[in-house]
This record gives C-alpha cells, structure tokens and sequence, in this order.
C-alpha cells in the first residue's frame, strides 16, 4: 500500500441505522467489497481518510421477492448473484454479466451495490438494471427513497446520490420476454468492458435495449426503441442509437469502434430475439 | 481482532484497513502468499475466506474478522494438486502457484470439469511463464484423479506456520 495506514480511520456498525447515523456525523466513504475502493487506495489516489464498513450489515446482503418485485440487497455479491434461484429465475441476464465480472476472486467480492454506486460507465450490471426499469433503494436517517436507475446519473462518476445515503437494495419489477446480454471486452472474463448492453424484447415491436461504455453515463436507447415501436426498420433505429450515444477514445478501444460494435449489438439482438 | 488462520485461532494488531496480504505475509510471517500487482488482476495473493477465494490485496483485514482463512501453507504441501503442479510442470518460477492452487480447490466440486470450466476457475490468475497449458493440464488430472483417494479439506488441515 502507498499510502499508511495510521491515516485512516474506520468505522465497523453492526447496523444499518448506526450506519446512516455515521454517515450523517461526518463524511466518510462505505466500504462493500473493496475491489473498486482498494484499488485507488493502494495506488495512492484515493483522497479519502475516514471509511465505513458495510460488510456486518446483514440487513443488506438478502436476494428476495415482494410480491412481483425482486429486490436484491446492495450487499449481493456476483457469486451470490449467480447462485440465487430467484436471480436465476427472474433475471437471468444479470447472472451472465455477473459471470464475467472480473474472476471468480472478484465476483466473490464485488457486490452489486459497489458496482452502481462506484459509477463507472463500463459497469457490468448497469445495463442490466436500466434496460429493466430497475429503481434504486436510497436510505439516510430521514429516510428511504426510490430512483429509477436510468435516472440514477447525472453525469460522468455523478448520482443523485448524497454523500450521507447508502444504496440498500435494488428492485427489479416482474420481467416479460426475452431477456439478452453482451458484453465485449479484450477477452471474456477479467476485462473491463468496450461495450456493454442489455436488452429486453417483449413481442415483435416492444424493446428496451440499454447499453454502456459509451457515454459519461449508461444509456437507455429511448430513441432506437421509439424507433421500432413504431415498426421502423432495424437501420433506422440502429441510426437512432448511433445518434444519442457520445463514446470516446480511451486505452480500452476508440470512439469509431464503438460506435460501429454499437450498431452491431443492437441488430444482433433484434434478429436473435425476434 | 481474531480470525482463523489455517485452521488456528490468531489475533492481530494490524490496523483495521491493513491489507489483508500485508498481515499475512510481514505480521503472520506467512510468504506464501504472493504480491504480484496489488490491483485485482493478477490471483498471486489469492487466499480462501471461509471457503471463497479472494484477492487479499483489495481485503481489509477488518472484514475477516471471525473468518476461516486459508493460505497455501494451510495445505501443508501435501495436497495432491500441488503434486500435480510440480510433476506436470504447472509451476516455473513458482510466484502465480499458491494462487493457482487455491483458485482451482473450487472446482473440488466438480467431478468432471470440462477445460472451459478450469479456465473460468483460474480466469483472475495471470502466469508469466507457464502459457497455462501445463496448469491447466495439472488441475484437470487432480479431479480425475479425486475419486482415487480423499484428502483434508483445507478448511481441515490443521496450521504449520510459526
Ligand atoms: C481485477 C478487477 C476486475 C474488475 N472487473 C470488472 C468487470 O468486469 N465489470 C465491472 O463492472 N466491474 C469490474 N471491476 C470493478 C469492481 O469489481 C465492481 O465495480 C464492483 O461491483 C464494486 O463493488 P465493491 O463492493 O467491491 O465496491 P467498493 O470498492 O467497496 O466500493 C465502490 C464504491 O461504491 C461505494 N459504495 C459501495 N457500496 C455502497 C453502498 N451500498 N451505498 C453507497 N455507496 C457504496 C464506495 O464508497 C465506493 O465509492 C473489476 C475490479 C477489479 C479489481
Ligand atoms: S497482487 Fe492481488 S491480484 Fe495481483
Ligand atoms: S510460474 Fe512464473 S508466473 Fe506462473
């Protein structure tokens, strides 16, 4: 570690409410599995001193159902993800992409919580979670509120999360249809995503298809799917999301690419769930 | 704060955000256990905790607390995977090994895997020597091989460190 660690200061509550409380006392940065968070901390560029550990609050590791929603604690690791009949069930797409999150050492440490809340645009789960119309569970010591995931960012790295909430749970309504994932990378497991997209098709108009890696932020593709719910043609729509995509040049890949495997993506997913 | 540590009872007065890597290699005097990157994308410093392999490079030692973890030398070198490794030439210069070894103990489940199954087992593990095939080759014979005599589970195996 680069940095030492007679400079940081963690606090350890054994419950969610003096987790909040915390939270509300001083600003401090939650700890879930720590694959995002000790990766800046052992380089050296995380800013941070004072840190919460949120791994003894058991309140949010469960995966259940109420009624017709699923609702999936922040605290869920990719393993548990992939191990969860009810995930398995209801939303078989996010097995996959918990299947290729990082190795296995990562996914039995990576929780789905971190993932959102670490707000990478290549997140794995992301796509998943707004091509579902997914809300996020919020929760301070004032209370708990629910944001739709596809209005969850704000912007590059940037939520409408506040510094004094924690992301407890995920609630995923009742999926109808035929559920679709893909994720490119330099190879399948391990690799940070060059695109990243999820789909649901539901009859042979109705999709909503989101996608990641190629914006500041996910993408829900609302104007490809305006596109084809209206029976335009598959070129069309794939214009449609070429157009309200913004990639960039990084060290994963390039603008160009991705628009092009962009474009690719979506027609694939029309003709292999059509 | 205690934990298991390969079977025995130890406390530590590392800080409670110390790698878990660090206390075990310079606190607990366990080196088998190896640094490679210190980013998750390597497996050197692969260890279990309670079971699940992890990356002890991204653990805070906190979050052990009350767990069972195992090390390389909690198999005592007497696992007959780590036999494997060195007959089938699974290990060059040795430093991707123990995380290897304890990366693949999670097939133990799987009669038959298949040479996909083992990759995707060992997919967070880098080799800079072996090209993978010899590994691989070492892991698939060790489930063939699984009916012909039981071993301790590590979780069993009783410390030898110190
Ligand atoms: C080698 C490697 C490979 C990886 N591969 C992938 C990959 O293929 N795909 C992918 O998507 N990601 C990948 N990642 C990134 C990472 O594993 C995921 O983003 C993971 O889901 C983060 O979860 P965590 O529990 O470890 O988060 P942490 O590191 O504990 O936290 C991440 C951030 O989220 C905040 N946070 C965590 N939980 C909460 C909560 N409940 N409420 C509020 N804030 C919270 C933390 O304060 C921190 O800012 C990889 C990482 C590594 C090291
Ligand atoms: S040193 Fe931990 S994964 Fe490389
Ligand atoms: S044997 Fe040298 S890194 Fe694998």
């Amino acid at each position: 570690m680069r940095i030492a660690t007679s400079s940081l200061d963690l606090r350890r509550p054994a419950t969610l409410e003096s987790a909040l409380q915390a939270l509300r006392d001083d600003a401090r940065t939650p700890i879930a599995g720590a694959t995002d968070l000790y990766v800046t901390l052992n380089f050296g560029t995380l800013e941070a001193r004072r840190f919460l550990d949120l791994s003894r609050l058991a309140e949010l590791r469960g995966i259940t159902e109420r009624g017709d929603t699923l609702v999936i604690g922040a605290l869920a690791s990719f393993t548990a993800l992939q191990r969860s009949p009810l995930v398995v069930k209801r939303l078989p797409m996010l097995v996959e992409a918990a299947r290729l999150v990082g190795g296995v050492q990562i996914q039995n440490r990576a929780t789905l919580g971190g993932n959102i809340a670490n707000a990478s645009p290549a997140g794995d789960s992301l796509p998943v979670l707004a091509a579902v119309d997914a809300a996020i569970v919020l929760r301070s010591v004032d209370g708990e509120r629910r944001v739709p995931m596809t209005e969850f960012y704000t912007g590059y790295r940037a939520s409408v999360m506040r510094p004094d909430e924690l992301i407890t749970a995920v609630e995923v309504p009742r999926v109808e249809g035929h559920q679709w994932f893909r994720k490119v990378g330099t190879r399948a497991a391990l690799a940070i995503s060059k695109v990243v997209v999820a789909g649901v098709r539901d009859g042979p108009r109705a999709a909503r298809f989101a996608i990641g890696s190629v914006a500041p932020t996910v993408v829900r593709a609302r104007k490809a799917e305006g596109v084809l719910a209206k029976g335009g043609k598959i070129e069309e729509a794939v214009r449609a999301l070429q157009a309200e995509i913004t990639p960039i040049d990084d060290l994963r890949s390039t603008a160009e690419y991705r628009t092009a495997v962009a474009g690719n993506l979506l027609r694939r997913f029309w003709a292999e769930t059509a | 704060m205690r934990f298991t540590l390969n079977g025995l009872p130890v406390e530590t007065n590392a800080h409670p955000m110390a790698r878990l890597l660090d206390v075990l290699r310079e606190e607990q005097r366990l080196t088998g256990t190896k640094e490679g990157c210190g980013e998750g994308e390597c497996g050197a410093c692969t260890v279990l905790v309670d079971g699940q392999s992890v990356c002890s490079c991204l653990v805070p030692v906190a979050q052990v607390e009350g767990a069972r973890v195992t090390t390389i030398e909690g198999l005592h070198g007497t696992h007959p995977l780590q036999k494997l490794f060195m007959d089938e030439v699974g290990a060059q210069c040795g430093i991707c090994t123990p995380g290897m070894v304890l990366a693949a103990l999670a097939l133990e489940d799987n009669p038959v895997p298949t040479l996909d199954d083992v990759r995707t087992a060992l997919a967070g593990n880098l080799c800079r020597c072996t090209g993978y095939s010899a590994i691989y080759r070492a892991v698939l014979k060790w489930r063939a091989e699984a009916d012909s005599g039981p071993h301790a589970a590590p979780e069993q195996a009783s410390a030898r460190h110190k």
